[in-house]
């Protein structure tokens, strides 16, 4: 069978590959194209946009990551959901365009205005209250047609889904939190179906 | 809504794993670091080399270079101050630095007793030398610890035995029995329910970093393959012939540390590294890893 990777050129990589290993699924640490071949769907985690834009693009992994995701299901959180974006008012971050968002990094503040909160998640057929993890979060502030709401703050939303592609301001990798990965593999069977 | 929790503080650690923490004195300095691809800034008054050449009592950045740094990268910046000071603490914390550095670096206010970093929003990161010593500083409330290393000496034999020790104690405590963990919580000076923790765990219950000494890209993978989940460069960069390059050699060092041939291209055609010291070279009292305890 073949794997989900996890984006490994900086960041929290390695709590996403745990999540995945509790829901026994196998994962892989992508820093090549080599790597992302050997792949399904791809997360791209938190840590620096501006770190991992310079080693995307020093790995040759712009164009790879655009070409992977017309076929695979990508899932960013955090810097990761930045990277997805279609638009962000920053020059030091290059997007990769996957979700019709516009988002602003750091929005909510710095360090001491990181926050945990209960939201009320909607997916497809689901809906549940979990604990969302905000660290230095990037808010969404333009929304295109066709870019699905899971979870907002206020109205605000904190958790989007574009076709196969999910993205989330927040960190289900740094609770218990198993449900949003388990979605996204939802995502993931869909795609490997049609 | 919960702010300032020590899940809060331990989250930003996290995303700082696998990326490059670099000192800086100035605003271009920090610019220069972020064009780097640095994950974060570290401010200071003076780089470590400089602090260990000019003497003197090295205190917390001025608050006009903490706000220049803030204004000129959008990175996490950190800053140090004085172990024991938490007035300068109190300042760094309303000037929104993102993480405040307890760093022997500086001259300590304090012989006695570190920050109770339980009473601040803002997380603190913390310097060790073996196990006991960043367990009495998570117990005090840090959320990020590094191994201390000599700081300024662009000499990674510190480093490297601060990182085995750390090792090599919780490998030991993996492997007693239930009730032989109060004994060593003892030995270790160390509370008792993160001794616990730690023996469950088989890792620290906050990321670990390394520090002090890291001059190379080398040295980097050197540090990550002995167990650091990222490294902090202080005069490594900006004492060496050409620290945009040296920077940037050392971020992607940092992704691909267990890759000797990338390593070897991205070391290539850099400049002279710092100088450095021997330890035979730094009396003991002026090493730095011996302030705090």
């Amino acid at each position: 069978m073949k794997r989900v990777g996890v984006l490994g050129l900086q960041g929290a990589y390695a709590k996403h590959a745990a999540v995945l290993q509790r829901l026994d699924i196998q994962s892989i640490d992508v820093r090549s194209r080599n790597d992302l071949d050997k792949c399904e769907g791809l997360i791209i985690p938190g840590g620096e946009s501006t770190t991992m834009t310079k080693l995307i693009e020093e790995n040759d992994l712009y164009d790879a990551i655009i070409q992977f995701a017309e076929e695979n299901p990508i899932f960013g959180t955090c810097a990761g959901m930045i990277l997805m974006a279609t638009h962000v008012e920053d020059d030091r971050v290059k997007t990769l365009n996957l979700i019709d968002i516009t988002v602003d990094r750091n929005a909510y503040g710095r360090q001491v205005d990181s926050f945990v909160n209960e939201l009320d998640v909607r997916t497809d057929g689901e809906s549940f209250t979990m604990r969302c993890v905000f660290i230095r979060a990037p808010r969404i502030a333009e929304l295109g047609d066709g870019v699905e709401v899971l979870a907002s703050i206020d109205d605000e939303p904190v958790l989007v889904r574009q076709g196969h592609h999910l993205a989330a301001a927040f960190h289900p990798e740094l609770t218990s939190e198993t449900r949003i990965h388990s979605y996204f593999l939802t995502l993931k069977r869909e795609m490997s179906i049609a | 809504m919960e702010k300032g929790s020590f899940e809060v503080k331990v989250g930003l650690a996290e995303m700082l794993k696998g990326g490059v923490i670099m000192d800086v004195t100035t605003a271009e300095q920090a610019k220069i670091a972020e064009d780097a691809g640095a994950v974060s800034v570290m401010a200071l008054e003076r780089i470590p080399a400089d602090i260990r050449a000019d003497g003197g009592i090295a205190r917390m950045s001025s608050p006009q270079v903490i706000n220049e740094i803030q204004e000129n990268v959008s990175i996490p910046v950190m800053a140090k101050c004085r172990i024991g000071h938490f007035a300068e603490a109190q300042i760094l914390e309303s000037l929104g630095v993102d993480f405040v550095d307890e760093s022997e670096v500086l001259t300590p206010a304090d012989e006695h007793n570190h920050i109770d970093k339980h009473a601040f929003k803002v997380p603190f990161v913390c310097g060790c030398r073996d196990l006991g010593e960043a367990l009495r500083r998570i117990g005090e409330g840090a959320a990020m610890i590094r191994t201390k290393g000599e700081a300024g000496s662009g000499n990674i034999v510190e480093a490297v035995r601060h990182m085995r020790q750390v090792q090599k104690d919780i490998r030991s405590l993996t492997v007693l029995s239930e009730d032989e963990l109060m004994a060593r919580s003892k030995e270790l000076g160390a509370p008792y329910s993160l001794v616990k923790q730690v023996a469950k765990l088989g890792k620290l219950p906050v990321p670990n970093f390394a520090a002090g000494g890291i001059a190379t890209p080398a040295d980097s993978s050197l540090m990550m393959q002995l167990g650091a989940e990222t490294v902090f460069v202080g005069s490594g960069i900006f004492k060496s012939e050409d620290p945009p390059a040296r920077a940037k050699a050392i971020v992607s060092a940092i992704t691909h540390f267990d890759d000797p041939a990338k390593l070897a291209e991205v070391s290539y055609g850099l400049q002279t590294a710092m100088k450095g010291l021997d330890m035979a070279e730094i009396p003991e009292d002026q090493r730095m890893q011996e302030r705090g305890w």
